[in-house]
């Protein structure tokens, strides 16, 4: 029994860390694409944020500043991507997959020129990273059946990272609900034409929505190369940016529902690994069907099979003021 | 929205997207320039090792003949107003046809008559990746681009499992299947050449490029020159125009959607029984996603594509020349250029237009 709940508390927390960097890309995306603007390149900000984050923290020592450098940059990439979908009207999927494919060469191309590591950066120190945080009373509940493990390796023990993407998800509920801002942006994700109207900037909003955006990613790049790994190794957003896009799809475009969509999809991936390797009698359990999991989900509620996604209705389409 | 501008032809088709890809390669020096590299040089080092000497010019052949075969099924989607971003995983998937049919057949006796089913089982497997999206797109309302993405993973892990599990090859450590008897491998040119007593030094360019080739004239003759492809264009244009003219518009999305995953999927054919001669992982990995650079480079039309097909391949063989001559520039450099060229040539092609538009409004008489 002990046991069995030490094992699933080890399960869940491993989604919990798992699925950071999926909510906070998916996160972003919401911003971005309640507000009409669709970015697949979630997956490159998240790698070249991870980069700038892992040198700057071992350049200067600092995750803070390792921090600062991948929302930056990441932000940079967003205002390339807002510049081509929001000024120039040009495809934002051309543009999504422009910047996923320019991170993954960029990345590259700075890794070995500067460290000569065969694309990786210098390993940090802990000093230059984002470590596990003992919350107090950790200790001393450990005793206690059931609360104590959950406290002391659920609750507490993650990375400031992963607190600071539970609060984001609150504050992103809040936002695009509750205040005058976030209805502003979903309005402008609707009906572009009415805030236009009103006399409110749509290219301003979307400009906002765009950074906002660029701003999570940078968090998540950042989490990936300093809090979870100690350095930045080739392609190691390894797809989790499509998985947030899935998991922002499964969640219908609403925080909550991406959040939970990506703690599903962040378990999956838990239990994966957990089961590689593992025989039930002769039967190897086939790792590569829960991996598989997010996707076919993901497909399967597109297609109207389990539920019905419709995205925000001018999500995609360019606004060309007054026609 | 500011009135367009009309612009001459010439304008509007060659220096407005020569312009763009001068743009990417002036943003790729300067990244070169950044690791302190010459980006003059590194022009040099990559054009003598993509067109030095005859290994060199087999290998940007090789290399071409992929990117052709993605660029082309790109542009056949688009033309269609389908963004077909699975190339990934049909030219993948397209590959493990080719591979299962000369896994099959190799040792059968059928001699030549393995290839062409390979090359068409590639086809149909490619085809087979497409329809899917493309079924769900027309019937079920699904977004083509997000299910593509989905199953150029799902096709990942697809392979994945097949190699690891099934098909590798007894006694291999690596997920690899055993390798193919000579009948089921493509004729290379440098042999030929060989038999014919012109010494040339071996390189994997094989019988593939002539089907790319023959793809892009195919492909120029169904969508210029005939009916469907009028309808197909259409369709891409203006879908209600289309609709209102009779296109059956589901036919055509799921139509147009396996021709591109055919296409695709004969990159399986390049790569598989081309050069690795042996089912394996990753053969496909960036021909999807550089065919997008390749098809919006050149501006959809298999001429067009061709030549950026040659860009391309040239970079790349080139670009593992540079990663020798100078040691700071990787062969990463490629994907960042291919990066580059989508951005400027694709999600920036407006950016550029009003700096030509400014001689023509003087002219016109100024109508801002």
């Amino acid at each position: 029994m002990e046991d069995a709940i030490f094992q699933i508390v080890a399960l869940l927390a491993g989604t919990l860390r798992i699925a950071t960097p999926l909510i906070l890309c998916a996160m972003g995306g919401v911003f971005s694409e309640n507000a009409g603007v669709v970015d697949i390149g979630l997956e490159g900000k998240m790698l070249a944020a991870a980069f700038a984050s892992a040198t700057v923290a071992s350049a200067t020592g600092s995750p803070w500043l390792g921090l600062t450098a991948g929302i930056l940059v990441a932000c940079a990439m967003s205002l390339v991507h807002g510049a081509a979908c929001i000024t120039y009207r040009g495809n934002q999927i051309v543009s999504g997959v422009a910047i996923n494919i320019l991170a993954s060469g960029l990345t590259m191309v700075f890794a070995v020129a500067w460290f000569h590591m065969g694309g990786q950066t210098p390993g940090l120190d802990n000093a230059a990273r984002f470590l596990p945080i003992s919350l107090p009373g950790s200790e001393s509940l450990a005793g206690v059946p059931l609360i104590g493990p959950v406290y002391a390796n659920l609750i507490s023990g993650q990375t400031l990272p992963v607190y600071l993407t539970i609060a984001l998800v609150f504050l992103t509920a809040w936002t695009l609900s509750k205040t005058r801002f976030g209805l502003r942006l979903r309005a402008v994700g609707e009906e572009p034409k009415a805030v236009d109207a009103a006399g409110i900037s749509v290219a301003g909003l979307r400009y906002r929505a765009v950074l906002i955006c660029g701003g999570f990613t940078g968090i998540a790049g950042t989490y990936l190369a300093i809090a979870q790994n100690a350095n930045f190794s080739r392609e190691m957003s390894a797809g989790q940016g499509y998985i947030a896009l899935a998991a922002l799809i499964f969640g219908k475009w609403k925080a909550w529902g991406a959040f939970w969509a990506c703690i599903l999809f962040g378990f999956l991936d838990a239990v994966a690994i957990r089961l590689q390797g593992v025989h039930i009698g002769a039967f190897a359990v086939p790792t590569q069907a829960i991996q598989a999991m997010p996707y076919l989900l993901t497909v399967l509620l597109l297609a109207g099979f389990i539920g019905k996604a419709t995205a925000p209705k001018n999500d995609g389409v360019p606004y060309e003021k007054g026609e | 929205m500011r009135a367009r501008e009309k612009l001459p032809a010439i304008v509007d088709l060659v220096v407005i997207p020569l312009a763009n890809v001068v743009l990417a390669f002036l943003a790729a020096g300067l990244v070169v320039l950044a690791i302190g590299g010459n980006p003059i040089r590194a022009v040099e080092v990559m054009i003598s090792g993509a067109f030095g000497d005859s290994e060199a010019v087999g290998y940007t052949l090789f290399y071409t003949t992929d990117y052709i075969f993605t660029g082309l099924a790109v542009a056949v989607a688009f033309h269609a107003g389908l963004f077909n971003i699975g190339g990934e995983g049909q030219a993948y998937i397209g590959g493990l046809g080719a591979g299962l049919v000369a896994l099959a057949l190799d040792h059968t006796g059928m001699g030549w008559l393995v290839i062409p089913v390979a090359v068409a089982a590639a086809a149909l497997f490619g085809a087979a990746w497409a329809a899917v999206p493309a079924y769900l797109q027309a019937y079920r309302g699904s977004h083509i681009v997000i299910t593509t993405i989905m199953f150029n993973f799902l096709a990942s892990i697809l392979m994945v499992y097949l190699m690891v599990n099934v098909l590798i090859g007894p006694g291999n450590m690596s997920p690899e299947s055993r390798d193919f008897l000579s009948a089921a491998q493509l004729p290379l040119f440098s042999d030929w050449l060989d038999g014919m007593g012109i010494s040339v030094h071996g390189s994997p360019f094989n019988v593939a490029g002539i089907l790319a080739v023959l793809c892009g004239i195919v492909v120029w003759l169904l969508i210029w020159r005939t009916p469907w492809g009028y309808e197909l264009r259409l369709l891409g244009f203006n879908p209600s125009a289309a609709r209102y003219a009779g296109v059956n518009e589901k036919r055509m999305i799921i139509v147009a959607m396996c021709l591109s995953g055919a296409l695709a999927g004969f990159v399986g054919v390049n790569e598989v029984l081309g050069v690795h001669h042996r089912l394996l992982l990753d053969y496909a990995l960036g021909y999807g996603f550089g065919g997008i650079a390749v098809a919006l480079m050149g501006r959809n039309h298999p001429v067009g594509i061709a030549f950026a097909a040659l860009l391309f391949g040239a970079l790349q063989q080139g670009g593992a020349e540079l990663s020798f001559e100078m040691p700071q520039v990787t062969r990463e450099m490629v994907v960042a250029i291919q990066g580059l060229v989508i951005l400027f040539s694709g999600a920036l092609a407006q950016m550029t237009r009003p700096w030509f538009e400014w001689p023509f409004r003087r002219r016109l008489g100024g109508e801002a």
